[in-house]
């Protein structure tokens, strides 16, 4: 029956607790109900639902991206809209005036967002104290808006780039939005896979050290400058294939679409849905996609409720709704032992 | 010529630049004693002058009575009910919840201002007509010169109040070292509620001077924000001065930039290009090199912080 | 006494006594316990369980305001002035508790007496002074008060050896003053050697307490200071 022991102090006692196995069959069959809920998806679901999915999947993609940025090396960052549009105008142009291949395109689009990462997380994370990468990132999020807006001969301007291609595969279109949909779905895993493997590499565990115990894990010879910088310059890629994503989906890209505050829209999805938590992008990305939908009633004020949302978060749960889970662990499927 | 027309942009500059300290000073001073980082400051700013527009409308005053009574306002919203209801329960997390708190205060006040007031900008009255003023050859407005006048007065108002006042001495000291404060007995959180007092009135007087010029528009705060965060910084945010110092710089360079970048002429060819539209990118670039090569800010100073 | 940060606790069931008008030192190896005895003491911390009496009143839970005015005063470890602002106004601040500021002007006068440095620099910012300077204003500042009891934390700590021996001095002369002083210090012989009476902290229990002679004589003392425990 018993599957993991912990031990707890409580008050003065030694309390030894186990982890009813109960618990890991329920989080395994939640997830995988939602895998194959999402892979059935588009046999329920009209055209309309299909791109609100694809929407969650593209903001849960760079939601994934900020979390390695902010949930595990613990820095700021409020240019992930801006890496976004970054990704999205690169593989567009790229497509449209260079006739470049989508998929070439895809690649360039985010190994151009990890070299702006690494550019701009350099400087800024030499400095430890203080939130200079959130300052610098503000800087970089207004500068790249600029860009967009100014260099008509090159993006057209605040009227944004039209009639964007979806991609297709040996042939095999991806415009319908099934197609696209699962599309969106296989980027979204394949991101997720990524995710997975840092968080499980040495250097993912080297991630968690250093966020549970900087000075600790100075000690033990890892640079935390140099962690902090690999999470940034990652995180920002997959903001850039998420704006891939999102160009793709909607078939316009225009300099509002990623400008600062959307880059804070992505950061309140993070907290909201749990930072440092691998399922806290999925929740962020699907509360903030799905709110309007839900709230119909409301009308405009769902971005008020959600404001109200981040600010009670931060208030009583600052570890997120995923944070949630270890508190319906410790209470309903934990038990002590007697020793 | 070149030189007078020079000098007019650098008083228009100094009347912006007196503004945006106005709007820094206030952000720099929450940061310092209490370590809040206000990502609202500039949904602050902006709500104020709906406020002054709202109060006008609803109670057919003009416009120096209605900026006082939103002053009362703002300072029991913005100081006394932000501090209580959002600051104090999430300091103690550390400084991270309590930025995305503002953050998520900011939409709110950005969406509800567009709800209420709607998308569109809105004129707002000046305290002066403005008129030209003609000084051998020096075209000035009053305008500018009431705006600098009234800026002034409210920044050495503060400068005598934290200098030469025993209870302002006691803010800077909380704001220096908030542990010895506590330890000499200084009432530690009524300082950092007068800051925050303070910046709410900063805010509103902040919203009087600058609305006239850009409107009164529910997206304008972004850019408010974003000035009192390049000042803060570039100046230096752990010092009043500091700030200070950095808005006006901000606000000479901006109207600087404005004209001089619009016609930059290429050296060795006949190219002259408009840049104007990047003059928002000049403090934006000083504001990274200042991180890179001078993170304490060009009037700051390193902290040094006792063990 | 028990008191510690947030779930730790680091002090444990200590009783300590501080004599009046002699100077007690507490030694003890790092971690301790040391600071939290003061800050805990001073109303920096909460205390779980205990009392602190001053004079036979009940002090335990009061803030530090309400400590200054029934006579204590503290200094922390470290830098505890004001950089920017002026070695006069620093010293202003310690007579916060007196809620009068004609009589602080009347005792800073009473302190420029003691420490002509200070008046000499009273306008410049205090950042600008040596770290002795800095020391002397620190400790001036808390004179301005009178107090009864001193608590002092490692005021050696960055002085040249000739300094610390000048702030030894001060505190001599304050204890013949009738001045009750608690000091923290890490350099224990030297300290112990001026001392009235010692105080022995170890993992925030009390090792062991007597006349300061008594422990720098005892043998297991120097033991402790190499790391081994001393059992009392």
């Amino acid at each position: 029956m018993s599957s993991k022991l912990n031990s707890t102090i409580q008050g003065q006692q030694l309390v030894k607790t186990e982890t009813l196995k109960s618990f890991d069959y329920l989080t395994w069959g939640l997830a995988i109900a939602l895998i194959i809920g999402l892979i059935l998806a588009p046999l329920w679901l009209k055209n309309y639902g299909l791109i609100l999915l694809c929407t969650w999947a593209f903001r849960t993609v760079a939601v994934q991206g900020l979390n390695l940025t902010m949930g595990y090396a613990g820095q700021v960052s409020l240019a992930q809209a801006a890496f976004m549009g970054v990704g999205a105008y690169t593989s567009t142009l790229l497509i449209l005036k260079a006739g470049v291949n989508y998929w070439l395109a895809l690649i360039i689009a985010l190994l151009i967002s990890l070299l702006i990462g690494f550019l701009i997380g350099f400087p800024a994370l030499r400095i430890k104290e203080g939130h200079y990468l959130a300052f610098v990132t503000l800087g970089f999020a207004n500068l790249i808006w600029l860009v967009l807006r100014n260099e008509q001969w090159l993006t057209n301007g605040p009227l944004g780039i039209r009639d964007i291609p979806r991609p297709s595969i040996f042939g095999y279109s991806l415009f319908e939005p099934i197609r696209f949909y699962y599309f969106s779905l296989i980027m979204l895993a394949l991101v997720t896979l990524v995710v997975w493997f840092i968080l499980r590499s040495p250097w993912g565990r080297a991630f968690k050290a250093l966020r549970d115990n900087p000075a600790r894990s100075e000690s033990l010879g890892l640079s935390q400058t140099t962690y902090t910088l690999l999470a940034f310059a990652i995180g920002s890629a997959f903001a850039g294939v998420a704006g891939v994503m999102q160009a793709g989906l909607v078939e316009f890209i225009d300099p509002d679409s990623f400008v600062l505050w959307r880059g804070l829209l992505l950061v309140m999805m993070l907290v909201v849905g749990g930072s440092g938590s691998l399922i806290g992008p999925f929740i962020g990305a699907a509360i903030v996609t799905l709110l309007p939908e839900w709230l119909r009633f409301t009308g405009e004020y769902y971005l008020v409720i959600f404001g109200l949302g981040v600010i009670i978060v931060m208030r009583y749960f600052p570890k997120g709704l995923a944070g949630l889970l270890p508190f319906v662990k410790k209470r309903f499927f934990t038990r002590e032992v007697q020793s | 010529m070149q030189l007078q027309f020079f000098v007019q942009l650098l008083v228009s500059g100094i009347a912006t630049g007196a503004i945006y300290a106005l709007m820094a000073v206030g952000f720099a001073l929450l940061w310092q004693t209490s370590g809040t980082i206000n990502f609202a400051q500039g949904e602050f700013i902006m709500v104020s002058s709906f406020i002054i527009l709202w109060l006008m409308g609803l109670l057919h005053i003009g416009l120096v009575p209605a900026f006082f009574l939103a002053m009362f306002i703002s300072m029991f919203i913005f100081g006394f009910l932000f501090k209580r209801i959002l600051v104090d329960p999430l300091l103690k997390y550390g400084d991270v919840p309590l930025i995305i708190a503002t953050i998520g205060l900011g939409m709110i006040i950005r969406e509800l201002t567009r709800i209420f007031w709607g998308a569109n900008a809105l004129p707002f009255p000046s305290l002066v007509k403005n008129k030209i003023l003609i000084f051998g050859g020096l075209r000035v407005g009053t305008a500018d010169l009431v705006t600098i006048a009234v800026a002034i007065v409210i920044i050495a108002a503060l400068q005598l109040f934290l200098n030469k006042t025993f209870v302002g001495r006691s803010m800077e000291a909380t704001a220096q070292n908030q542990d010895v404060a506590r330890i000499l007995g200084i009432n530690v959180d009524r300082m950092i509620l007068y800051t925050f007092l303070i910046n709410a009135f900063l805010v509103t007087s902040a919203a009087l001077l600058v609305t006239p010029k850009l409107l009164a528009k529910f997206s304008s705060g972004e850019t408010f924000g974003l000035i009192a965060f390049m000042a803060a910084i570039i100046g230096g945010f752990n010092q009043v001065r500091g700030a200070l110092i950095g808005g006006f710089l901000i606000g000479i360079i901006d109207n600087l930039a404005k004209f001089y970048l619009a016609r930059v002429h290429l050296p060795f060819t006949d190219i002259t290009l408009n840049l104007s539209p990047y003059a928002l990118a000049i403090p934006l670039l000083l504001l990274i090199g200042v991180i890179l090569f001078k993170p304490e800010g060009i009037f700051g100073r390193k902290e040094e912080r006792s063990i | 006494m028990v008191a510690g940060y947030g779930a730790t606790t680091i002090l444990n069931s200590t009783t300590i006594e501080v004599h009046e008008a002699a100077l007690t030192t507490v030694i003890g190896p790092n971690g301790a316990g040391k600071s939290t005895l003061f800050k805990a003491i001073f109303g920096m911390l909460p205390i779980r369980e205990g009392k602190i009496l001053l004079e036979g009143q009940d002090i335990t839970h009061l803030k530090p305001l309400a400590l200054l005015e029934k006579g204590m005063a503290y200094v922390p470890q470290g830098r505890n002035i004001f950089p920017q602002l002026s070695v006069e106004h620093n010293l202003e601040f310690g007579g916060i508790s007196l809620k009068n500021l004609q009589e602080t002007r009347v005792r800073m006068e009473k302190v420029y007496e003691q420490f002509p440095i200070l008046k000499a620099r009273a306008k410049k910012q205090a950042g600008t002074l040596s770290g002795g300077e800095q020391k002397m204003l620190e400790i001036g500042r808390a004179m301005l008060l009178e107090p009864k009891l001193l608590l002092i934390d490692e005021p050696s700590i960055g002085l040249s050896p000739i300094l610390v021996q000048q702030t030894f001095d001060l505190l001599l002369a304050l204890r013949d003053r009738g001045v009750s002083i608690l000091m923290i210090e890490q350099n224990a012989k030297k300290a112990l050697g001026i001392s009235d009476y010692g105080i022995v902290l170890q993992q925030g229990r009390l090792a062991m307490a007597g006349t300061a002679q008594g422990i720098l004589n005892h043998p297991e003392i120097g033991h402790l200071f190499l790391g081994g425990v001393v059992k009392v």
